[in-house]
């Protein structure tokens, strides 16, 4: 199998689905194509979002989670687009699309890839409302999903 | 004889808020081996740099823009940052 093709991109531009799914259509050999897009919650009383991240590290941290999926599942496309900067809610925040021969591969490799990206990327979420700024706090159960990767044992 | 090792420190997102800091160079003692080591030389700050890494707030660091354990080693002249757990996606 030839090497899969792997883009990753991390900035404050809006994406395009449809762009992003031609470009992954256009490698040869999938039979199926899975694309996540994560979205701002309307959060009570939410005015916007601000996405820190740490330069540099956070395209390795990506490119490093996209190389374990492609190790795992027989990928052909994986691309991944992280926005950072001031977002509001409803607004496209974060696009994975895998591609391979059959689906089961491109939905695993697809939710491998965001679970790693919730606990390993190096972006955090301050939200703004009327009484000011807020850190959001990181979730146990985003931890939780990203172990169940480790406990089926077969890598 | 008594070695100095320069670090590259980098705080983000929360903890940056708390400490008032983004980034500073420091030169710590070779005694201070790992970045648990180094979490507790900055404590000795005082204040908010004590409170911050007293352990009742989680944390994480990378080295060189690794995550690592806090049992890392540190390398002389490493970039080494300090942040929350991670909220993205």
């Amino acid at each position: 199998m030839s090497q899969p093709h792997i883009h990753i991109r991390v900035g404050e531009a809006d994406f395009d689905l449809a762009a992003e799914y031609t470009a992954a259509q256009n490698v040869p050999g999938s039979g199926a194509i899975v694309a996540f897009v994560g979205l701002v919650r309307d959060w009570h009383g939410g005015k916007a979002m601000r996405l820190e991240h740490y330069p540099g590290m956070t395209e390795k941290a990506l490119a490093r989670i996209a190389d374990q999926a492609c190790q795992r599942w027989p990928l052909n496309a994986v691309r991944v687009i992280h926005r950072v900067g001031t977002l509001h809610p409803a607004d496209q925040i974060v696009l994975v699309v895998t591609a391979s021969a059959h689906r089961l591969a491109a939905y695993d490799a697809n939710a491998f890839i965001m679970d790693y990206l919730k606990t390993e990327a190096p972006f955090w979420k301050q939200e703004v409302s009327e009484q000011g700024a807020h850190w959001v706090d990181a979730r146990a159960s985003d931890e939780a999903a990203r172990q169940r990767w480790e406990q089926t044992g077969d890598d | 004889m008594n070695t100095m090792k320069q670090l590259e420190l980098r705080y983000f997102a929360r903890l940056r808020d708390a400490l008032g800091l983004d980034a500073e160079t420091v030169s710590v003692p070779a005694q201070v081996n790992t970045v648990r080591d180094l979490v507790a030389w900055l404590r000795q700050r005082g204040g908010e740099w004590d409170a911050q890494f007293s352990g009742t707030r989680p944390f994480r660091a990378a080295i060189n823009q690794d995550i690592v354990s806090l049992d890392e080693t540190l390398p002389d002249r490493a970039e080494v940052a300090l942040f929350p757990p991670v909220t993205g996606g």
